[in-house]
């Protein structure tokens, strides 16, 4: 077992595999599904009433600061849209390596996130900082298309300089139960990335249940993820504190049996520092402090950071700030 | 039979359009002028007024893009609203300012008389406010009045009513969103109007109202930075230090007066607007 676990009560557990000392390699797509199979449902109910009891943690003044920076150094600075330019990502960029211009002790974001194109780019703005680059690949955002396609596609990133791929699932097969195909998928994504990170999204709106949710974690984890992210951005419902709590609790799982620590991204619709913060919480709550690190968690978000760095902003002030002290992009 | 329990009616926060409790959960009593009680009142909290100049921000830029034609129409829907609630309205400033039934009638008629005449200056400001500037070459010159933005808007502590609808009506006529806050004792009146607001079509965000302790409520509206402009009516004895406050983020500050409301002066209907100068080159 890994030196990295907490120490985990079997109250705190709730799913474990049948013998967590011998992590399952996986030969077959039956011994795929007997091993989800073997998952514990979730209780909806109970998912949501701990999400939001956890929602109701108050971090102010003190406490706040440290968690705005963390928050922060945890942002994958995302833009994908069919407007971008090679100059917006590379205002992004720049912000993204010195978020306040007032300010130099703020912690530069984790990665900036864009389309596979964009990344030589954003790559060669970002020369000598620790801002990662970020493609999402695989015919993103509904994944629809061969897989030589995706194959392609991840190469043509991570030979661009990405550090890290956002890939989706086919949630078309995961839904129809072609769990296989989902999971060699996976697996031949992570031996294109090479040395690049894997991050799978997915895109738990069109998973429908919490039981999908679970399942789907486990198998892209199985099948070799670096992270596990909630959402594409790109259908309406994103992230919900719900969806990462049960996607924590199956990380913190999969540590639990194979020793391996898996990251989780949310991503889509999280706008506000307080709607961060409350993630924080359910991080910390569920997966536990060795989580709470850009390695381990990320936030992916376009307008979140300006949120957080006017909360920031107003704390060293002491007066309510306008938006405009920081730029849109 | 029992005897029928009165349905109270605690006042409540406008902020963006809908009607809150204050996010601290807080409510105060207020008490008529012969200090009996009078009614519960949500106590607004900073974070209300940071809610409410965000909404007012977002909401702004379409309130002066309407037609000014547009906004009067909304101004004098209030008027309508005003005038059908008139009962209402001159118990409440009875009440809070101690008057007799007849004076307090007639303090309620002058204020929604105030509103119909801001409503009539809506489409009126651009010509006497703004006007073609004569220059030495090939162009046109225009001066326009246009908005400052977002307004803060210390209502006076004393006239409930005619007061309020003065230093409210003002600025949003030329095309301000406001968050105003009432009079710290004399709140009910204000928040009538604002409740009136919500049936008047005005869009939502343009018309916050809190009521509270203007001890709090006032250096937070003051220092807010994304707030343009600031009337300082009901300020009271920190009026100096507010203003000060306001000048750190170069905010169109108007001073206490001399309380006049019924005055028909223009002078408040000019304190808040900024002028935009064009050039355009006369063609042939």
């Amino acid at each position: 077992m890994s030196t990295y676990l907490r120490v985990v009560s079997d109250a705190d557990v709730g799913v474990r595999l049948a013998d967590p000392a011998r992590p399952p390699s996986i030969a077959s797509e039956t011994q795929l599904r007997s091993v989800l199979a073997s998952l514990a449902g979730v209780d909806a109910v109970g998912a949501e009433a701990r999400a939001a009891k956890l929602a109701t943690r108050s971090i102010k003044t003190a406490s706040k600061r440290p968690a705005l920076d963390t928050i922060i150094s945890m942002i994958d600075l995302t833009t994908l849209e069919g407007a971008d330019t090679p100059e917006r990502v590379a205002s992004m960029c720049d912000k993204a390596r010195r978020p306040d211009p007032h300010d130099p002790s703020t912690p530069s974001v984790a990665a900036v996130c864009v389309y596979p194109d964009l990344v030589a780019g954003a790559k060669s703005r970002l020369v000598g900082s620790s801002v990662a680059v970020a493609a999402v690949a695989t015919a993103f955002p509904s994944g629809r298309a061969s897989l030589a396609v995706k194959l392609l596609d991840v190469a043509d990133a991570v030979a661009a300089g990405a550090d890290e791929i956002d890939m989706v699932i086919d949630r078309g097969a995961f839904l129809s139960g072609r769990l296989g195909q989902v999971f060699d998928e996976i697996v031949s994504v992570k031996s294109a990335c090479g040395t690049a990170h894997l991050k799978v999204i997915l895109e738990t709106g069109e998973l429908v249940t919490y039981d999908n949710v679970r399942r789907a974690s486990w198998l892209a984890m199985l099948a070799g993820a670096d992270f596990i992210k909630t959402s594409t951005g790109k259908v309406s419902v994103a992230a919900t504190a719900p969806v990462a709590l049960v996607m924590l609790e199956a990380v913190r799982d999969f540590a639990e049996s194979t020793g391996r620590l898996v990251g989780v991204k949310v991503a889509g619709g999280i706008r506000s520092a307080k709607d961060a913060i409350r993630y924080l919480v359910i991080v910390n709550e569920t997966a536990g402090s060795a989580w709470m690190r850009p390695e381990l968690f990320r936030f992916g978000a376009s307008s979140l950071l300006n949120d957080v760095l006017m909360q920031r902003l107003r704390q060293t002030r002491g007066v309510y700030v306008r938006p405009e002290e920081f730029s849109a992009d | 039979m029992s005897e029928r329990l009165d349905v109270r009616k605690t006042y409540k926060l406008v902020i963006n359009g809908a009607f809150v409790r204050s996010e601290s959960g807080r409510s105060y009593e207020v008490r008529n002028a012969a200090g009996e009680f009078w009614a519960n009142v949500a106590q607004g909290s900073r974070k209300d007024v940071r809610d409410a100049v965000k909404a007012a921000r977002a909401a702004q830029a379409g309130w002066w893009t309407a037609t000014a034609y547009n906004r009067g129409q909304v101004l004098f829907r209030l008027a309508e609203m005003a005038e059908a609630r008139r009962e209402e309205l001159s118990q409440h400033v009875a009440a809070a300012e101690g008057v007799g039934g007849a004076d307090a009638h007639a303090s309620v008629a002058r204020g929604i008389d105030r509103i119909v005449w801001y409503a009539g200056w809506t489409d009126k400001v651009a010509q006497v406010l703004g006007g073609a500037n004569p220059v030495a070459g090939p162009f046109f010159n225009f001066s326009l009045p246009v908005p400052s933005g977002v307004v803060g808007v210390l209502a006076p502590q004393d006239s409930s009513f005619e007061g309020f609808v003065d230093t409210v009506l003002a600025p949003l006529a030329v095309g301000n969103a406001v968050v105003v806050a009432t009079s710290e004792t004399r709140p009910t009146p204000g928040l009538l109007l604002g409740e009136m607001s919500a049936t008047s079509d005005f869009p939502a965000g343009v018309l916050n109202v809190i009521s509270g302790l203007t001890r709090e409520l006032a250096p937070t509206l003051a220092s807010h930075e994304d707030v343009d402009g600031l009337d300082l009516e009901g300020a009271g004895d920190d009026h100096d230090e507010l203003a000060a406050a306001a000048a750190a983020s170069i905010k169109r500050v108007r001073r206490a007066g001399a309380g006049d409301y019924a005055a028909s002066s223009t002078s408040r209907l000019r304190s808040f607007v900024e002028t935009s100068t064009v050039w355009h080159t006369i063609g042939r």
